[in-house]
């Protein structure tokens, strides 16, 4: 190809992939933009929703009781309630799957590790509404007829929403434990470290950012939970403070459920139900910066 | 004296059909430094690692008899907790722990269960033993990633030091590290060799030559030549021997 020719193709073929990559590039940013918009749309329509009880102040974030039809709308009961029930599933998360995270990176033969994981990984694909099901055809009849109260109680919320949780916190904690650097271990062994030493003193305090993440993260999943939990947890007709595991509660999904089936359009009541979900949105948001935050950290002291 | 002897040693790796090392007979001498030579995937590292029992970490078989003081560590009566803490081992890439220097020296003698009022004196020891003392005594609290790969790895042998091993075995110990580092790592070995055994695996034949009193050269898992390091760099007894250390393969 002569010089001419050569230059005279470059400059066409640039032209037609300019156009078309312009275009190609132009309707990615707008797939791309199109995502924060709706982001931001959400946040801000349930905010404007929200603002007209949100501006209530300590009547509203402070308030002790919630009982709409006196126009009372304090949210504390529920916010508590719904505290109680994503800690205590966590708790039980942590105990069961932190150790299993511990099993699956140091001690399971590859096959078993092959057979667990995606079996936990299963876990997640259940919809909340069969695993809800479930809880309450099995799990309340079990505490009923067991352990006491009416069966549909913060207990069965904790257990079903531990189930939902495990799978992460099993999942992530896993990949933080994998992620410590071999070297690290070998030297601890090559010490005379015994292998629980090792791990208590050296691949735990590595990989604890990642679990603390996991955690973090799982929590934040179970408190946005609605279907599963709300199956459950009995939900009395005013949100209260409990005093034992075995009585049911209210929390802020299972509320904004029931309440928003028979919520008068246009009233104080709906923009409650509207605030109480900004409230869930915070909470929820703020959990998932941690994790974020926790995640990168842990990633930066991995690589140094 | 005999401090380590090897008796047919073997070890597979995989479901055994991988040989990394084929019935290595050996006698390393106490109190001297004994280098392993060889180019890669020789079974220097693999013999090293069989010392000490690493190997089995990896699930690797081993065959034959690791006589250390007479006793083998093979037997199965021998508590490889206590044998790896007789026995100390440095590493190819320098690796502390991501704490601070006080803790990385002391955390050997933490889990054998040392109390806390020993341990300042066994981290001084041992950094001084490892000629890093002067140069972090102020800084002890200071986490150990953030010294220079040569501080980090007289670190890593101040480490392995405060256990109170009787051998050390050195992986590549200066593979990772810059010429001024490297050299204050091999007057550091000469220096220890008066209280320790020290067995070190290394790829650069320079170093053997100065720092060794003894060198085995591997060769496809197999012991081809082990004697007096001025015999097998001046006058090898075989040819294989020959052509390696004069540059001809490997």
């Amino acid at each position: 190809m002569s010089d001419s020719a050569q230059r005279c193709a470059g400059a066409f073929g640039s032209f037609r992939g300019g156009l078309a990559e312009r275009l190609v590039e132009k309707l990615l940013f707008i797939c791309a933009l199109s995502s924060i918009l709706i982001v931001f749309f959400i946040i801000a329509f349930i905010l404007k929703e929200g603002i007209p009880v949100l501006a209530l102040g300590p009547d509203f974030f402070f308030g002790m009781t919630w009982k709409p039809g006196q126009g009372q709308f304090g949210v504390v009961p529920t916010v508590l309630s719904t505290f109680i029930v994503g800690i205590g599933a966590l708790g039980i998360a942590a105990v069961i799957g932190i150790p299993a995270a511990i099993y699956l990176a140091e001690f399971a033969p590859e096959w078993l590790r092959a057979l667990i994981k995606p079996s936990v990984e299963m876990l997640v694909g259940i919809p909340s509404i069969v695993l809800g099901f479930f809880g309450l055809m099995v799990l309340v009849v079990f505490i009923r007829d067991n352990i006491g109260g009416w069966g549909e109680c913060i207990l069965a919320g904790w257990v079903i929403l531990a189930v939902m949780t495990l799978p992460h916190v099993i999942s992530i904690s896993e990949d933080a434990l994998r992620a410590v650097p071999r070297t690290y271990k070998e030297a601890s062994l090559g010490l005379g470290a015994t292998p629980l030493q090792t791990i208590r003193k050296i691949l735990v305090p590595n990989a604890r950012s990642g679990i603390l993440a996991s955690l973090i993260l799982g929590m934040g999943n179970a408190i946005g939970e609605t279907m599963a939990v709300l199956m459950v947890i009995g939900n009395p007709n005013i949100p209260w403070i409990p005093s034992s595991v075995l009585e049911p509660v209210r929390v802020l999904t299972s509320t904004i459920v029931i309440e928003i089936s028979y919520v008068v359009w246009g009233s104080t009541h709906q923009h409650a139900l509207f605030a109480l979900g900004v409230i869930l949105f915070s909470i929820v948001a703020v959990l998932n910066a941690i994790t974020t935050a926790l995640i990168r950290k842990g990633i930066r002291t991995g690589c140094r | 004296m005999s401090k380590i002897e090897t008796i047919g040693l073997s070890v597979y790796y995989g479901d055994g059909t991988v040989c990394g090392l084929k019935a290595v007979n050996i006698t390393i001498e106490a109190n001297k430094i004994t280098a392993l030579i060889g180019p890669s995937g020789c079974g220097k590292t693999t013999f090293l690692r069989a010392l000490n029992r690493m190997n089995e970490l990896k699930g690797a078989q081993t065959k034959g008899k690791v006589l250390i003081d007479g006793i083998d560590i093979y037997n199965g009566k021998v508590d490889v907790i206590q044998l790896r803490k007789r026995i100390g081992m440095v590493f190819q890439q320098p690796n502390p722990f991501p704490m601070s220097i006080y803790d990385n020296v002391a955390y050997g003698p933490r889990i054998h269960g040392q109390r806390n009022e020993n341990l300042g004196t066994i981290v001084e020891e041992s950094l001084k033993k490892a000629a890093l003392w002067d140069e972090v005594k102020d800084r002890l609290d200071e986490n150990a990633l953030g010294f220079s790969g040569g501080q980090q790895q007289r670190l890593c042998i101040a480490r392995a030091l405060a256990v109170n091993p009787e051998i050390i075995l050195f992986d590549e110990p200066c593979s990772a590290l810059d010429p001024v580092s490297t050299a204050r790592i091999e007057e550091l070995l000469t220096e220890l060799k008066q209280e320790y055994t020290i067995v070190i695996v290394t790829h650069n034949m320079q170093q053997a030559a100065r720092v060794s009193d003894c060198t085995a050269f591997f060769l496809m898992g197999e012991l081809i030549e082990y004697g007096k390091t001025s015999q097998i760099f001046e006058r090898p007894k075989d040819k294989r021997t020959e052509d390696y250390i004069t540059g001809r393969f490997g």
